[in-house]
């Protein structure tokens, strides 16, 4: 018999104790954004970096299975990205974050964003050396994901609820999505954002701020 | 898959160290509130293991049930899902506790 005593994750988190550790040398903000396929990830980064204008210098880790048009798409807007193919994988490991990371060229005290595969079930065990996960529903899904994948609204410490602008249009109940969310995470914090819109955006930026100004030294 | 290709890289660096050739069982603590479905873990074991020192280990799962704390009872409390209100209060005012593990406990090794 041999006693081991080991987490399964343990390789993963010791690959994203590494990159934390480097982030916080360089006074780096890195959020990890997570959620399902076609919630609206990218749209919501290309207006946000547009908003950002320029402010803080920033980087964008895309991960998709296949496809490099994401990066491309963030490229378009003058930002840097590096896109991860995870291929036969379903969600970012630290240890490809870190490598993809050594080939950005991020300025001290910049943010890190982080587009993780749309997947809302296996993002939710990788660490990948992150301030916070921040999890995105949009309001064209069903209200009850928090209660569908449980351990993803518990691991995000913000939830934005995207596509607003079209609640007019639907019978998506937020009050209900909210509660929800808060019975898997009683501290998660919301916003209702809507890219095209821009309602709530102010919000958004306000809260990467806030994760910039803390994360410099 | 990646957490059985976890595992199997735990069991693959312990083989390297302590020398041993063939693993005959292989016990895992998963939590109820863990990411991890056993019945998937079991089929994806046998998939990655094929070709190691693993192949047709026995694989034993010991369940860990989950609790909470609850905030408004002031107790631990047990619960099968992340959104199951207190047993007491009804409330969702609970912090996780226990249910979470996701390891590798030991091996029996030939």
């Amino acid at each position: 018999m041999v006693q081991i005593e080991q987490d399964i994750l343990a390789k993963n988190n010791a690959y994203a104790d590494a990159n934390r550790k480097e982030w916080k040398a360089r006074g780096l903000f890195a959020a990890n954004l997570v959620s399902s396929p076609g919630s609206g990830k990218t749209t919501l980064l290309v207006e946000t970096i547009g908003r950002l204008a320029g402010r803080h210098p920033l980087a964008v880790i895309e991960g998709d299975q296949q496809t490099s048009n994401d990066a491309e798409r963030i490229r378009a807007t003058g930002a840097q990205a590096i896109q991860v193919n995870t291929g036969k994988g379903c969600h970012l490991d630290a240890h490809m974050v870190g490598h993809a990371f050594e080939r950005l060229d991020l300025a001290q005290g910049g943010l890190l964003l982080i587009e993780n595969v749309g997947n809302l079930v296996c993002p939710a065990e990788f660490d990948l050396g992150e301030a916070h996960k921040v999890v995105i529903l949009s309001v064209t899904e069903g209200e009850d994901k928090p209660l569908k994948y449980p351990n993803m609204f518990a691991a995000s410490d913000l939830m934005l609820l995207t596509k607003v602008d079209l609640l007019p249009h639907l019978d998506f109940d937020v009050a209900k999505c909210l509660d929800y969310a808060r019975r898997v995470n009683p501290k998660i914090e919301v916003l209702q954002v809507s890219a095209k819109s821009g309602e709530g955006m102010d919000g958004w930026l306000a809260w990467l701020e806030q994760g910039v100004a803390a994360a410099k030294h | 898959m990646s957490l059985a290709e976890g595992v199997l890289q735990i069991i693959e660096d312990h083989a390297r160290t302590n020398g041993f050739a063939r693993v005959k069982t292989v016990w895992l603590e998963i939590g109820a509130l863990s990411g991890v479905e056993t019945e998937s873990m079991r089929f994806c074991f046998d998939a990655v293991t094929r070709g190691s020192v693993a192949e047709g280990a026995a694989l034993e799962i010991v369940a860990v049930p989950g609790s909470s704390w609850c905030m408004q009872c002031g107790v631990s409390v047990p619960v099968a899902e992340r959104y199951d209100p207190c047993p007491r209060c009804g409330g969702y005012q609970l912090q996780v506790q226990g249910g979470t593990e996701m390891r590798v406990k030991e091996l029996e090794v030939e």
